[in-house]
């Protein structure tokens, strides 16, 4: 445990170092932040650094504290003992201050259901400090932006849940905050609203330059967004760093995992042809994009995915061997095996069609680190859900394109 | 002539500046606060003000806002006007036939008609001083009881609070913005009143009988701002708008109702035995009435009717035995009454300020989260 702290604690100045860029200043900053409500810890010595400009992804499943640390983030909490800082600014002491920069757009945002979503912006704006005039004038624009115009002057109360979430951000747009933090924005959103709006996250980060912190469970949303991620279970970060880097991590313990599929070669040209392309030991990004534009229709039968599991199964260290429904064999072993099937494959007279690398995956490295992490049993079970839930997801996106 | 009216244009103009530059002042005071708050430098504290004082603001127009559009405030705003009315066509019913039969004895109609005509109960109407009493409370929990618990349950509290306001701007906005209504509703009611009643009943309000309306308004205000404090701390403490409704609702009843109940039995428990003597009579009576005056129905019953009846003298038993042993009838002059119902005024606006300050407290340890 003690070595996952230091890990955690260690991490942003490791970032940082590797990075080399002078302008990505600290401006969240949380130290030994603790929450008690009674007897339970909602968040346990959290330290934090968020650095300008970036989107910084909160992962955690519900009752982890990422919503208590974005309450305190914003002084809406106080913390039972430790500090946060936005902009040099404390969030409990000057908490006001904090708000004039920070933007908020809590999970299931609410409106006043009797006024229209115009005016609701409005009044936010004025909130803020904007006169009418120009309030009206910011929200037309904003109202455009997250494409709610068609809507504007209807009532809140008829709206949808996907209408309320898009009327909050430009309702957290009307402050024209530095800072974002949104909790759960995407929480019972369909897929086509959760694109868009999933885009539209990157857009407020990419295009207008503000730090966003997003707190979700949805893990193929943040690894979509987010440039790093931590991942909270019951009140503490267990990791925090980029994506590949996490995936990194879990390499290095001896964790490889890999997802393929092979048919049998008929034709030694093609074949050929073929090795050029799927050369192992390339980077990362070119093998999945590879992976995707050899991803084909040819169905793999029963005997030939029997044969396939025996071969991997000769090869050493390899400890699990699995079957998706699309006919991919998944295999995680102890080391770096991908230079070995490879051979292995050919050798046998396979085609290898699709390589996938799989330790840079959120959702497996989101279960590995829970399960160090000692989560609670039921988790398998429920990462299995939302695996299946994803799928089906990925599914209907690519359909929907 | 025209310097005449250059100087009557002038005037109001000055009177109206230096209301204006009293009233910020006021303003200024309660928004104000020096001492600055651990982590803030002077500067910093002066523009926090500043933001926070302008979310007040619009805060306050919007829940004001609120309110007046509501359907149900012109819901209950109609049944008080109608009411009041009717309570209007009652009493100068009855208060022209105690001036026939006043005439027919050859006998002159006692002073303070048009204070009458508010306190006179007709023939099967109550008088518009026993409905403010009744239905007052009812038109205060209407504004007060889902003012925090509907914020929370709509999901706008949180974003509310990540304004920059500091949060007890919130319970503030909107207990002002509720009283304000409180005041214009008793004001147009009182205005709507004198002016049928002027014109219907054809008697001609003296300059004291304008004061003492006024004042009997002012208190009419308080007496409906202790229910709506109430019904604000209730708003605070439950979740849900129907039990806060439901738990101020039978506050009050307990309290307009019940408590005198609780009074006497107590009272007579307390003295009145079998061999009661006068002076434990006078004790029974006094403890009944203290703990009579817990209740804002009480209070204000008894301040409005030594206000509104200038020949009510006193409120202690001892004014009975006055009365019997043969002190002159006559009336008290404004300054007396009034310094009969100082207690009873202050007492109420001690109870504005405590439920308030209970619902402030609750608001400001309250878990903003949804």
């Amino acid at each position: 445990m003690t070595e996952l702290q230091n890990r955690t604690v260690g991490d942003p100045t490791d970032w940082r170092s590797e990075r080399n860029e002078g302008l990505h200043e600290i401006i969240i900053r949380t130290n030994e932040l603790v929450k008690q409500y009674g007897d339970v810890t909602a968040v346990d010595h959290l330290n934090l650094e968020i650095h300008k400009g970036e989107v910084f992804g909160l992962l955690g499943p519900n009752g982890a504290g990422k919503t208590t640390t974005t309450l305190m983030l914003l002084g809406l909490t106080d913390p039972t003992s430790g500090t946060a800082e936005i902009n040099g600014l404390d969030c409990t002491r000057d908490a006001l201050a904090v708000k004039k920069i920070v933007g908020y757009l809590p999970d299931n945002v609410g409106f006043y259901p009797d006024m229209s979503g115009r005016e609701n912006l409005i009044f936010s704006g004025m909130m803020n400090g904007l006169t009418r005039k120009e309030a009206e004038e910011r929200a037309v624009g904003l109202l455009e932006r997250v494409g709610m115009t068609y809507a504007a002057d209807r009532k809140t109360g008829t709206y949808s849940r996907g209408m309320r979430q898009r009327l909050g951000i430009a309702d957290v747009l009307m402050k024209d905050p530095e800072i974002i933090i949104m909790d759960e924005p995407t929480l019972g959103i369909d897929p086509s609203g959760m694109r868009e709006l999933t885009a539209l996250i990157r857009e407020l980060s990419v295009k207008d330059g503000r730090t966003i912190l997003i707190s979700s469970h949805e893990l193929y949303q943040i690894q979509e967004i987010s440039d790093r991620v931590g991942i909270f279970v019951k009140g503490r970060m267990i990791a925090c760093g980029r994506i590949d880097e996490l995936g990194q991590q879990l390499q290095n313990e001896g964790l490889y995992m890999v997802d393929f599929r092979a048919e049998k070669m008929e034709d030694d040209q093609h074949a050929a042809e073929h090795r050029t392309v799927v050369e192992p030991g390339t980077a990362r990004g070119t093998m999945n994009a590879s992976a995707e534009t050899l991803a084909s229709d040819h169905g793999t039968s029963t005997a030939t995915i029997d044969e396939l599991k025996s071969l991997v199964r000769g090869i050493e260290g390899v400890r699990l061997v699995g079957v998706k429904e699309d006919g991919t064999l998944h295999v995680e072993s102890g080391r770096d095996i991908r230079a070995e099937l490879f051979r292995k494959l050919t050798d046998s007279g396979y085609l290898l069609s699709e390589l996938h690398e799989r330790g840079g995956d959120l959702d497996e490295i989101y279960r590995k680190y829970f399960e160090k992490a000692g989560g609670d049993e039921n988790y398998d079970n429920r990462t299995e859900h939302k695996s299946e839930k994803r799928s089906l997801r990925e599914k209907l996106l690519r359909h929907s394109r | 002539m025209s310097i005449g009216t250059s100087t009557q244009a002038a005037a109001p103009d000055a009177g109206k500046k230096s209301t204006g530059h009293l009233l910020k002042k006021i303003v200024d005071w309660f928004m104000e606060d020096d001492d600055l708050l651990p982590g803030e430098t002077p500067e910093s504290h002066a523009t926090n003000v500043r933001t926070n004082r302008r979310g007040m603001a619009v805060l306050y127009r919007k829940e004001l806002a609120d309110h007046l559009c509501s359907r149900r405030f012109w819901a209950l705003f109609a049944l008080l006007m109608i009411v009041s009315v009717a309570s209007l066509y009652g009493a100068i019913g009855s208060l022209r036939q105690t001036a026939l039969a006043a005439q027919s004895q050859g006998q002159a109609v006692s002073e303070f008609q048009f204070l009458k005509l508010f306190t006179t109960a007709g023939g099967s109407i109550y008088s518009f001083q026993s409905f403010i009493g009744f239905l007052g409370p009812i038109f205060g929990i209407m504004l007060g009881f889902d003012a925090i618990n509907n914020e929370q349950a709509q999901g706008t509290l949180n974003r509310l609070a990540a304004q920059p306001i500091y949060r007890d701007t919130i319970i503030n906005a909107k207990f002002l913005a509720g009283a304000t209504v409180v005041f214009l509703t008793v004001f147009s009611l009182g205005g709507v009143l004198s002016g049928l009643g002027l014109l219907l009943s054809g008697t001609k309000p003296v300059a004291e009988e304008w004061a003492r309306l006024v004042i009997f308004l002012l208190l009419s205000g308080v007496y409906i701002s202790v229910w709506l404090a109430i019904s604000v701390l209730f708003s605070t403490l439950s979740r849900h708008a129907a039990t806060s409704a439901l738990s101020s609702i039978a506050l009050w009843l307990f309290l307009t109702m019940f408590l005198s109940l609780v009074a006497s039995g107590l009272a007579n428990a307390m003295f009145v035995g079998t061999h009661a003597s006068a002076q434990d009579v006078i004790s029974a009576y006094r403890v009944q009435t203290g703990i009579n005056r817990i209740s804002p129905y009480y209070l204000f019953s008894e301040a409005a009717s030594v206000l509104m009846n200038p020949n009510v003298r006193s409120l202690d038993i001892m004014s009975l035995v006055e009365y019997q042993n043969g002190a002159l009838a006559s009336y008290l002059s404004l300054g007396q009454s009034l310094l009969q119902i100082w207690p009873h005024l202050v007492a109420m606006i001690m109870e504005v300020v405590i439920g308030f300050a209970l619902a402030y407290i609750s608001f400001m340890r309250k878990e903003i989260r949804a």
